[in-house]
């Protein structure tokens, strides 16, 4: 047994928990009879990965093939993308959909149906996923594709983790010629400029805004934009990195070596840092070269920085709502968040494009993510906040929710039902996938 | 370019050792008991960066043999890093006679007749470096896991005896202590954050340590101040401690 929890620290609880080297070691723990679900680096929010007994999979993280002329690369469910990046990023290679942290697990990213700056343009990682193996409950093995045991593939692609514990993944990569992005920030004043600026921005494969939860009034989203594409070997101006276009310093670590107290953040502190890095970013539109890991990985730069949060840990509350409603929409949440002042200094805001997939979080229309520290008064807004994203036909990332009731859950994802059937069905037998927020969400019992 | 074995190249640290190398630019000779297990790693390996792999059956309580093993490598390494050891549940060991022979056999005597040979080779040749994996739990003996901690100790004593005989003769001997490491064999346990180590961590501690040639390293610097506080307290008060 011991005490564990996901990337918010919250909840915490006691687990017994096992790796695995081999299928066959993965398969001997299936048949202990039970509940357990799938751990990987522990980088979803809540307890979407969290339960009695887990199957920790990081051990089980080796690469099986790479084929160089079309950067197909197979590899085990534990491996990182950040083990990814540092082999083929020297090799002119990069990955398909990336989120804002390179720390998880192949198998998680599929689990989640993780997406990136790129969704827009190239959707979530999912779609890129060529074919992949499970473990179902028996110890059984199914390979599914889009095409082979496709029903199966498409409830296990953002079905977190529920259909069994997914062994491996091809996917293909994609060919850049340098380690850096061609990067344009644009200041925006509130939330109309910042929504004009992305409706403008869909031509550019990455975009993503930080947007100040803290400012009211003619303020409220004021935002920074990033957009970028991969820079050409041509743009690159300094020699060095003329002469290494894939290599990228490594870089300073900080880290945050122990928990803050819980009054470290405070409404004061958190305003403070808004308006220094909002006003860092000079108005207007300006264009500079930065390297991967600055561009889609800043906070990776921070290890442990989730222990700003302090003992009481904290949660993202992520939602979508469709497009047509995102303007009026996104004004009303957001001014139900300005006027709590309980929004933190994380908040990000991005416009996705088309998506039609069974279970997975993203739609065409606006996303926005932001970090509060766990408090009665939080879970209050939370609670408002639901029924206006339910109104306009929004959701909920599950990767990031450890709140979330049932009936909210049923409201918001239209493949709710079918999804419970399937899972149900899957998990006959002795030993049953399901994790705590499968059971608050009333996908399983 | 250069070559390291690895002795006991299956488990969570000597495989990050393993990908420490072969990032440096190192050839590989890769040596454990389990022959699938090590095929996959090497295959891991070869797809993560151009590497040369060689994989070798290895029993480290096969005494006899060792030499004979040594001899048949395709290449002489240039570094040696003796990764293999055995821990099981002390209320186990205690009264199982087999398994407190296992615990010595791996941990010591394994250690001592395949370190030796390959002593010997690297003494003729006048280079190389050897590196084992031992433990803090060798600094002193306590009720909690004594069997394992004594086999350690006489590997640590084993380990500064070499380093004092081959010091002179241009090789080098490191003893690693890692401390509380987060690998397979504690992945279950609570253990302190702040004190426990990473198997990359202690794999970046083991190639800068025969890079600097450091005689005795701890992976996380508070484990040598614990230990001599530890080692210095004395026998009539440490008897009665639950340690």
């Amino acid at each position: 047994m011991r005490t564990i929890s996901d990337w918010g620290n919250y909840p915490v609880i006691e687990a017994d928990v096992a790796g695995f080297d081999s299928v066959g070691q993965l398969r001997k723990q299936l048949e202990d009879p039970g509940e357990l679900i799938a751990f990987g680096n522990g980088r979803s929010y809540g307890d979407a990965s969290l339960q009695k007994r887990m199957v920790l999979t990081r051990r089980f993280s080796k690469f099986l093939s790479f084929d160089e002329s079309s950067g197909t690369l197979c590899c085990d469910s534990g491996v990182l993308l950040s083990e990814i990046l540092d082999v083929f990023v020297p090799r002119g290679w990069f990955l398909p959909v990336t989120p804002g942290t390179k720390l998880i697990t192949v198998g998680g990213a599929i689990a989640a149906d993780v997406h990136g700056k790129n969704h827009h343009v190239d959707g979530s990682f999912g779609q890129h996923i060529l074919s992949m193996d499970i473990m179902r409950n028996d110890g059984s093995i199914i390979t599914c594709s889009p095409t082979v045991n496709a029903e199966f593939f498409k409830v296990t692609v953002g079905g977190m983790g529920l259909t069994g514990v997914i062994l491996n993944a091809s996917f293909r990569l994609k060919r850049i010629e340098t380690a850096f992005i061609r990067e344009e920030t644009v200041r925006a004043a509130n939330l109309g400029e910042i929504m004009d600026c992305f409706e403008v921005s869909v031509g550019w494969t990455y975009s993503v805004a930080w947007i100040d939860c803290l400012a009211k009034g003619d303020s409220m989203g004021r935002s920074i934009m990033m957009r970028g594409e991969h820079a050409q070997t041509h743009e690159l101006v300094s020699p060095t990195h003329k002469h290494a276009p894939l290599k990228v310093n490594k870089g300073m670590q900080l880290a945050v070596p122990f928990r803050f107290p819980n009054f470290a953040l405070n409404p004061l502190s958190m305003k403070a840092f808004n308006f220094a890095y909002y006003n860092k970013c000079r108005p207007g539109t300006h264009q500079h070269l930065v390297d991967y890991n600055s561009f889609f990985y800043p906070l990776d730069a921070i290890s442990n920085w989730n222990r700003i949060y302090g003992k009481r840990g904290f949660t993202q509350y992520q939602f979508v709502i469709p497009k047509e409603a995102g303007r009026e929409g996104m004004a009303r949440i957001l001014k139900r968040i300005t006027d709590s002042g309980l929004g933190s200094f994380l908040a990000v805001l991005k416009l996705f494009g088309e998506q039609d997939s069974f279970m997975s979080f993203p739609m065409e229309g606006y996303t926005l993510a932001l970090d509060f520290p766990i408090s009665q008064k939080a879970m209050e807004l939370f609670k408002e906040l639901d029924a206006m994203v339910a109104d306009y036909g929004g959701r909920l990332y599950l990767a990031k929710d450890s709140r979330m009731d049932a009936a909210m859950f049923e409201k918001t994802y239209a493949n709710a039902d079918e999804f419970r059937q399937a899972v149900t069905l899957l998990n006959e037998g002795e030993t049953r996938f399901a994790s705590l927020q499968s059971k608050r969400i009333g996908i399983t019992n | 370019m250069k070559n390291v074995l690895i002795l006991g190249a299956t488990s969570d640290m000597a495989q990050a050792i393993a990908k420490k190398y072969a990032a440096e630019g190192w050839s590989l000779t890769l040596a454990a008991i389990e022959p699938e297990l090590l095929a996959s790693i090497a295959s891991d390996l070869r797809v993560r960066g151009d590497v040369t792999v060689d994989t070798k059956t290895f029993d480290a309580t096969d005494f006899e043999n060792h030499r004979a093993f040594y001899e048949s490598l395709e290449t002489r390494p240039d570094a040696v890093i003796a990764v293999f050891g055995y821990m099981s549940d002390q209320e186990k060991v205690r009264t199982d006679i087999a398994d407190i022979r296992r615990t010595i056999d791996i941990n010591f005597t394994g250690m001592a007749t395949m370190l030796s040979v390959i002593a010997d080779d690297f003494e003729k040749r006048g280079r190389g470096a050897i590196a084992a994996i031992s433990s803090v739990a060798g600094d002193r003996g306590r009720q909690s896991n004594y069997i394992y901690g004594s086999a350690k100790a006489g590997l640590t004593a084993f380990l500064s005896g070499l380093r004092n005989r081959l010091a002179k003769k241009g090789v080098h001997v490191m003893t690693v202590k890692p401390g509380f490491a987060r690998t397979k064999m504690t992945e279950n346990m609570e253990l302190p954050e702040a004190l426990t180590a990473s198997p990359e961590q202690i794999a970046d501690a083991v190639f800068k340590g025969l890079e600097k040639k450091r005689n005795v390293v701890y992976t996380l610097w508070m484990w040598r101040y614990i230990m001599l506080i530890i080692r210095h307290i004395p026998e009539f008060i440490f008897k009665k401690m639950g340690m």
